[in-house]
């Protein structure tokens, strides 16, 4: 039994947590809350710099070659910073989706290119409210020409190339690959302004199809493995919120005694790390499930996502709690994770969609 | 990540998978052991015979030295054996205490004559052990117990009430914690030792729980007598040695009560709901959802715990989770089951309850998993405070004798 990561990872981890929090302090952050810039152009480039975007990517294509593990680690630290910085796009679903399904001429020309940051990816697959759902694809590439309308695209508005998820000329549905640049795009105001969203509209855009594979299973598969991914973001920024909330209850004197004294906050903040270590517990399951490449993958992602949304829903908004009126405050940095929080909930598909399917494996997996 | 035993681990469970193969029933497709009765003498007689059986092959008392029978092994082969023992239906429920607590206790303080002569019959099921800790006016805030032992000569004399003793009707030995100096702090005051449960002057009565068993006893004690000799640390030492005896509580987490989740998924398939199979609900699949991500997780701490005990490492206060979040569990799985069968859900007769009665029979057992053997409330002061480092709670008996705290009515 080694249900743990290596030692190696672990340094990883420690490097990178060092790293983000010299690079990442909450001040970075708060330049794309208050709209000076879409995202840390400065941090994305010295990540880029650090290998962590190809971290999961074959050393043939350019890539680290820490495999998923390495990768699930990494995710963890930039959700506790609350990273400003299009890394899941780039690194969960278009390099993943080139792996998955691009020719290997594809995979050559691109992944070395998004391994060292020179291009930034995004996955373009929501058109408008609602959640994942092959009926609500409507997009349309005929003979390398795209139409359609996507939204909200996260890190859409930045992104070099928009993995498009359309129906090929007989309906079905496959990967497009397009260039951000071709696409009208327009910024969208949301509740999280740490990150990028867009809406992409293309008009017969020049847009090569990603090898022939296709049909919603291909983007089901896709959304799993980048649910994994997340789950670790969202563990990093629940363990970041309570441990906010754990300093805050610490300093912070009421009725002449720390609040953290009172078990009205005892209590909470008890069951806010029982939800994170439960959340905790289950990615890791999922990161053993990427690395193995595991039949349990899907479930295992289900049940990371749903678990850890739990916990970063809990862990931020106790957090607010905790510290009272002061939490409210813009100048106080607990409304970043519960904006986060949220963003992530809702990413690739919110709490609804992945218990519905985490139900859906259960009745296969009972049945078999 | 892996999933893999060492040579060593795997050899084990192999070693007690085979055991257990050729001496106990598998649990697949069992009806639940729900314990509705209690523990009768057969059953008594059963959890003896599989104990000797146990010790016999050399699966009792892993972690024990070889001399008093055991087999000085790492704490992970009791993980190992548990999990394995977790697929098959065997007798429990009359050993558990006396050597997850009262052994491991004795083994900290007692003389090593005193554990030549009772480990090895305790580890053979030979003779039972129960814990006297729990007081009427000591329950969570066990140090304010008032059970008295007073000097007199080599011997103490032992006048009280204890309460919530599990098994006490059928124990021959407790360990127990009392008063011995009421004129200092509460803490200062308590000394503990072991005795005969057979000692003149102890009179045991079986409480009636509200889901109709009676496992729980009130033992009361009147001029009991027990020699210096069997006193274990030293006089006003007791709650050390307490904390000694409630920091062996099991390492692993025994069986998971039913219903569990996969019970729920199961009745969710059969009941009808508005028309079709419940599971086809959307409220109903939500919080199947939430209770299986719940399940995994623990699964998986336990996984990590493992891990620590697999390098030696020892696992930290964490592990208090897996019952807060277990009871709580249990409880609303039973109600929302029963929900889901509307009125029949009431019924708890043989031929007519679904699911073996297992849903009502938790609703009323359940309320006893979120008090015993730490409530979920003082599991919560406990992760908030070894855990996240929160300060402790302010005490108003904090310094103050024993004798002049107050007490209130109840």
């Amino acid at each position: 039994m080694n249900f743990d990561f290596s030692d190696d990872l672990k340094q990883l981890r420690d490097q990178a947590r060092r790293f983000l929090s010299e690079q990442c302090a909450p001040a970075v952050v708060r330049r794309s809350l208050d709209r000076q810039e879409t995202h840390a152009a400065g941090l994305w480039s010295a990540i880029a710099d650090m290998g962590w975007i190809g971290a999961a990517i074959p050393e043939s294509y350019g890539g680290a070659g820490l495999g998923y593990e390495g990768l699930c680690v990494l995710a963890e630290e930039l959700g506790r910073v609350v990273a400003p910085v299009p890394f899941g796009s780039t690194a969960y679903l278009a390099a993943e989706a080139i792996l998955a399904a691009g020719s290997e001429a594809q995979k050559r020309e691109w992944l070395p290119r998004i391994a060292d940051g020179s291009v930034t990816g995004c996955f373009a697959l929501a058109e408008g409210t609602g959640n994942p759902d092959p009926a609500s694809i409507h997009a349309r590439s005929v003979g390398g020409r795209l139409s359609g309308v996507k939204w909200p695209v996260a890190d859409g508005g930045i992104a070099d190339v928009a993995i498009v998820v359309a129906r090929d000329e007989t309906g079905g549905i496959a990967l497009f690959l397009a260039r951000g640049a071709d696409a009208l795009r327009r910024d969208l105001t949301t509740v999280d302004p740490t990150r990028n969203q867009a809406r992409l509209e293309f008009d017969g855009a020049p847009a090569e199809r990603l090898g022939q594979a296709g049909g919603w299973e291909l983007v089901q598969r896709l959304l799993d493995r980048a649910a994994i991914l997340i789950a670790f973001e969202q563990v990093g920024g629940s363990e970041a919120a309570l441990q906010m909330a754990r300093g805050y209850a610490m300093e912070r004197y009421a009725f002449g005694r720390p609040i953290g004294s009172f078990q009205a906050i005892k209590h909470k903040l008890a069951d806010v790390y029982v939800a994170l270590e439960l959340a905790r517990s289950n990615a890791y399951y999922g990161a053993w499930a990427l690395s193995a490449d595991a039949a349990e993958l899907p479930l295992a992602a289900a049940t990371a996502r749903v678990s850890a949304t739990e916990a970063f829903h809990l862990a931020s908004k106790e957090n607010i709690q905790t510290h009272g009126g002061i939490g409210f405050t813009w100048a106080v940095d607990c409304h970043l994770f519960y904006r986060r929080s949220k963003n992530l909930a809702l990413t690739l598909g919110g709490a609804p969609f992945w218990k519905n399917r985490l139900v859906d494996l259960l009745e296969t997996k009972n049945a078999a | 990540m892996d999933f893999n035993d060492t040579p060593e681990e795997a050899a084990f469970r192999a070693e007690s998978r085979a055991f257990l193969s050729a001496n106990a029933e598998p649990k697949a497709g069992s009806r639940p052991s729900l314990r509705l009765g209690g523990m009768d003498t057969e059953a008594v007689k059963r959890c003896k015979a599989w104990q000797v059986k146990k010790a016999d092959a050399g699966l009792a008392g892993l972690t024990w030295p070889s001399k008093h029978g055991g087999r000085e092994a790492p704490a992970i082969f009791q993980v190992i054996y548990n999990q394995e023992e977790e697929d098959f239906t065997v007798p429990r429920g009359l050993f558990e205490i006396g050597l997850g607590m009262c052994i491991p206790t004795m083994m900290a303080y007692a003389q090593p004559e005193q554990l030549d002569r009772f480990v090895r019959p305790a580890l053979r099921g030979e003779e039972v052990w129960c814990q006297l800790f729990s007081e009427p006016a000591g329950g969570s805030d066990l140090a304010a117990l008032r059970t008295r032992a007073e000097r007199d000569g080599d011997d103490w004399v032992i006048n009280g009430q204890k309460i919530w003793t599990s098994g006490a009707h059928l124990s021959d030995f407790g360990i127990i914690v009392v008063r011995t100096d009421p004129n200092v702090p509460k803490h200062e005051g308590l000394t503990f030792f072991f005795l005969d449960m057979r000692s003149p002057g102890i009179e045991i009565r079986p409480i009636h729980q509200m889901s109709g068993t009676r496992h729980f006893n009130e033992v009361f004690f009147t001029d009991v007598r027990v020699p210096d000799a069997q006193r274990l640390g030293g006089v006003g030492q007791g709650w050390k040695v307490s904390l000694t005896t409630l920091m062996n509580e099991r390492l692993a987490v025994g069986e998971v009560a039913r219903p569990d989740v996969d019970d729920l998924v199961a009745l969710s398939r059969s009941v009808v709901l508005n028309g079709e199979p419940a599971i086809r609900s959307t409220a109903v699949r939500e919080r199947i959802a939430e209770w299986y991500a719940r399940s995994q997780g623990l699964k998986f701490t336990r996984f990590r715990t493992m891990t620590a005990l697999s390098r030696g490492e020892t696992p930290g206060p964490e592990n208090s989770i897996a019952k807060l979040v277990n009871a709580s569990k249990l409880q609303d799985i039973a109600s929302y089951g029963m929900d889901l069968m509307g009125e029949a859900g009431l019924v708890v007769d043989d031929d007519l309850a679904e699911a073996y009665a297992m849903f009502q029979s938790a609703l009323l057992s359940s309320p006893s998993a979120r008090i015993a053997g730490g409530s979920d409330e003082i599991l919560r002061n406990i992760i908030a405070e070894r855990v996240l480092g929160l300060p402790a709670d302010i005490r108003v008996d904090k310094g103050v004798p024993f004798n002049r705290v107050p007490t209130g009515k109840r």
